[in-house]
Parts: C-alpha cells; sequence; structure tokens
C-alpha cells in the first residue's frame, strides 16, 4: 500500500475530476433539451412522430454505451464521407465524440422516464383543469408537465447516476477522465489498487453530491405529495 | 485444539515446501494481442505473431504445458503481480522502472523505436520542436515514457493498444505516433493505405528509457522459472528454432548485437 504515490498525482486526479462533470453536466443538460421532444413523439397518435422516436428510443437503450461510443469515434472515424465533411473537426476531438455519445444515451432513457411520468399523471388533476376550460396546450404546460417533471426526479436521479458511472468509458478514447486519470497512474506505477480505489473515491463523492442535490430538489417539488406527520 | 493447530501447521509446511519445489510443469503465459507483427487475434480468433511462436517454443523446449492469457498491455503488469499468469511474454523491454517490480529473463529481442506520420509532414525533433503536437502512443509502453519524459510540450495521447493509436493516426486526430520500427511496418506501412505514412526522426534506443532489449517478465523470487527460460532461450537460439521463427516475421536479424 502506498498512497503517497496518490497524493503526488492527485493533480491528475482533479483534472480528471472536472473533466467528468463537466462531460456529465454537459451531456445531461443537453440530454435533458433532447429527451422532452421525444417524449412526447414517443406519445403521440401519429405514428410519423411516434415510430422515429420509438427506433431512436430502441436503439440507444438497446446497445452499450460503449459500442456508442466506439462508433462514434473510431467508427465515423474511418468513413471518407465524415473526414471529407464540416462536421470532422468536431469528430476529431475525443472529447467532442464522447459528448455527442452521452448526450444520445441519457436522451433516450431520460424520455423514457418522462413519458413514463406523463402517462402515471393523476387523472383527477387533468379533470380539473378541464374543467376550468383549460385547452389542451394550456393543460400540456400548466398541469401535465410541471406534476410530470416532479414525479420524474427520484427516476431521473438514477439517471444522472447511471450516467456519472458510465463515463468511465470515456478513458478509452483517450480523454483523461476519472478513470483515465487512475490508469495512467496504475500504467506508472503498476499500483492499481491504490489507483483505482481513488478514483472510486472520487465517484463516491460526485454522486453522494448528485444525491444531496436531488433530496433538495425533491424537498422543494415533491414536498406536497409527502405523507403528513 | 493442540492436534489440530499442529495438523493446520504440517498442512501449511508442507504446501509451503511444495511451492518453493515447484516444478513449473504448467505455466501461465500473458500475451498481448493487438501487436503485430508480435501478436495479434487472427480472423479466426487465434492468437499468432512472433510473441506467440517464441512462447510456444521455449514451451516445448521446457516441456512444459503453457496456457497463453490474452491481456491489456496496461494491466500486464498487475495482472502478473496478482498471479493471472506466471510470466509475460509480450514485447516488454526490460527497464529499470519494471525491474522495481518484476524479474526479468535475458532478452529475446532488440529493436529501436521510431516516430510515424503523413507523408509531406515535417517536424523538428528537437525538445521544444513537438509543443503543441499531437503525440499518440501505447499506455504504458517504454515510448509512453520517452515522450512524456522528453516532450513536455507536446499533447500525448494514450492509447489501450497500439492498433488504436494507428486508427487514430489515419483519421487525423494524432500528428505523429512513436513505436519500435516492426510494429510500425506490420500495424501501418504494410497494410491497406500505409503508402500515405512514413517512418521518420532518428533511431530511437535511447537506454534510459528502452532498457537492455525485450525479455520475458517473472514474478520477483522465481529463480527456478527464471532460469528455465533463459536456459530455453539460449536452447532455442542454439538450435535454429529462433532463426526459423524470425524468419516468418523479419528480414533482420531482430535479436540485435
Amino acid at each position: 500500500m502506498d498512497f503517497l504515490l496518490i497524493f503526488e498525482n492527485l493533480d491528475l486526479y482533479w483534472q480528471g475530476a472536472l473533466t467528468t462533470v463537466k462531460l456529465v453536466t454537459l451531456s445531461l443538460l443537453l440530454g435533458l433539451l433532447l429527451a422532452l421532444p421525444l417524449a412526447v413523439m414517443r406519445r403521440s397518435g401519429n405514428p410519423l412522430l411516434r415510430l422515429p422516436a420509438w427506433s431512436y428510443i430502441y436503439v440507444f437503450r438497446g446497445t452499450p454505451l460503449l459500442i456508442q461510443l466506439f462508433v462514434i469515434y473510431y467508427g465515423f472515424g474511418q468513413l471518407e464521407a465524415i473526414k471529407q465533411s464540416l462536421l470532422w473537426p468536431f469528430f476529431q476531438e475525443a472529447y467532442w465524440c464522447a459528448l455527442l455519445a452521452f448526450t444520445l444515451n441519457t436522451a433516450a432513457y431520460t424520455a423514457e422516464i418522462i413519458r413514463g411520468a406523463i402517462e402515471t399523471t393523476p387523472e383527477g388533476e387533468l379533470e380539473a383543469a378541464r374543467a376550468f376550460g383549460m385547452s389542451h396546450g394550456q393543460i400540456f404546460r400548466r398541469i401535465l408537465l410541471p406534476s410530470a417533471f416532479r414525479r420524474a426526479l427520484p427516476a431521473y436521479s438514477n439517471e444522472v447516476i447511471f450516467l456519472l458511472h458510465g463515463s468511465a468509458v470515456a478513458g478509452i478514447i483517450t480523454l483523461v477522465d476519472i478513470t483515465g486519470a487512475a490508469r495512467i497512474v496504475n500504467s506508472r506505477f503498476y499500483n492499481p489498487f491504490e489507483a483505482f480505489i481513488t478514483a472510486a473515491l472520487f465517484y463516491m463523492a460526485l454522486t453522494f453530491v448528485v444525491i444531496w442535490l436531488f433530496k433538495r430538489l425533491e424537498n422543494r417539488w415533491l414536498g406536497h405529495l409527502r405523507a403528513r406527520s | 485444539m493442540k492436534k489440530l493447530l499442529a495438523v493446520i501447521t504440517a498442512a501449511a509446511a508442507f504446501s509451503a515446501a511444495n511451492v518453493s519445489a515447484k516444478e513449473w510443469n504448467e505455466i501461465r503465459i500473458g500475451v498481448e494481442g493487438a501487436y503485430p507483427p508480435y501478436s495479434w487475434i487472427t480472423p479466426s480468433g487465434e492468437l499468432a505473431g512472433f510473441d506467440i511462436d517464441i512462447a510456444n517454443a521455449l514451451c516445448e523446449e521446457m516441456q512444459a504445458k503453457c496456457k497463453l492469457v490474452a491481456q491489456d498491455w496496461d494491466g500486464m503488469i498487475p495482472a502478473l503481480m496478482t498471479r493471472k499468469f506466471d510470466a509475460i511474454v509480450a514485447s516488454m523491454s526490460i527497464t529499470e522502472e519494471r525491474k522495481q517490480k518484476v524479474d526479468f529473463t535475458d532478452k529475446y529481442y532488440q529493436v529501436a523505436s521510431r516516430f510515424v506520420v503523413k507523408k509531406g509532414q515535417d517536424f523538428d525533433f528537437s525538445a521544444a520542436g513537438l509543443d503543441g503536437k499531437k503525440i499518440g502512443v501505447q499506455r504504458a509502453s517504454t515510448q509512453d515514457k520517452y515522450v512524456t519524459a522528453n516532450f513536455p510540450g507536446a499533447e500525448i495521447k494514450r492509447y489501450g493498444a497500439q492498433d488504436d493509436a494507428f486508427l487514430d493516426l489515419k483519421a487525423g486526430r494524432v500528428d505523429l505516433v512513436i513505436s519500435n520500427i516492426p510494429a510500425v511496418k506490420k500495424g501501418l506501412l504494410e497494410k491497406d493505405g500505409g503508402d500515405r505514412y512514413q517512418l521518420v526522426g532518428p533511431m530511437i534506443t535511447d537506454r534510459e528509457w528502452f532498457g537492455e532489449g525485450v525479455g520475458i517478465a517473472i514474478r520477483k523470487n522465481s529463480p527456478t522459472l527464471r532460469e528455465k527460460f533463459n536456459n530455453a532461450i539460449q536452447a532455442i537460439r542454439a538450435n535454429g528454432v529462433y532463426q526459423r521463427i524470425q524468419d516468418k516475421y523479419f528480414d533482420f536479424d531482430i535479436y540485435g548485437g
């Protein structure tokens, strides 16, 4: 056991943690933006809207994140059509490839979470809104969505944690995230135990922050649904 | 209770004696599988290459039953230390740094390393000449340590396997890749589209980073195994088996001077 080596390389881990946090936060935000229209399309009565959304969600939930990352990073790098296109500067960077893969992946899962929450909206809330004479659009904006978002919170906190941990695959395409830092330290000093335990502690600390954040959010927005004591 | 303890102690002593007198009739060997021409996986899924043939030839010479275990490069030494296998035959250079963790046999070959770039590009290989350039390298390799120490201003991208570094050179994500020369030839130059790339810069054999050649790594304190491997290397050098394997892969003397 030699944790002194870890202390000397702590800077590498901090840099890695920064990369992980940036990558995960950005893909969560973009994924959420994508997920809402996807969820609405998925529920649409029009098959031209429903089927593309269904296929998208099926493909990205049906394949491992690692495979998606490999296809985007190594796969696209092999296609001349993409290498010649204006998109290449984007796909050239490992960072953007990872961001794209994570965003597309989390969008699929989040869309399903939102769809589930929308579909389980208590019928009474909708009836009350109709009784007030609200239009479809008004009901959707004022009742359905806010209510669904609140109830989606606990499930969404799981997705956030899953993506945080899933982001460990970024190290494979040369990014130095937390896991990437651990791999460098391990390969330099051949100390897998110390190197990866440290990475684990970083992930646990980040997970703790996520849990704490969602607890605050749930207290604020789900308070009214809790049993009164 | 005392009796039980005595039995346990006796059993422990017996098994300890057993370990130290291990005759190494069965040896598990860690190999790589993504480092042609030294090791690669054939389309039918089998391991092939110089390292693989050498490992098999040594085992035959030692009359040991060998099991080859494919392992990613950067987990190689940790896997040896945690007894996932007993020896590494994977083009591992004998360096001072690695010697602190593992023992090495005598070398079984020695070659130089060089940079490879896209044709038509010029680079200045002085210490500051590669500042800001992207260098692809296999993580935890001697070349990784060499560029990390000598080109601090360069952006170094580290890959789990050499083949992935070549892929990114082709994709234009890195400007240069450094590897040992036969690996560059087999893994890039002799493949489809390889004529667009060329070896450049000095032949690099710096002892400080590249050590005294490539050897077989084994756990510390296993002198018997080391002795066996050393004798086997000498034997296949003498009886022509080494020459035959070398001729399969190289048109020059890879054992080195």
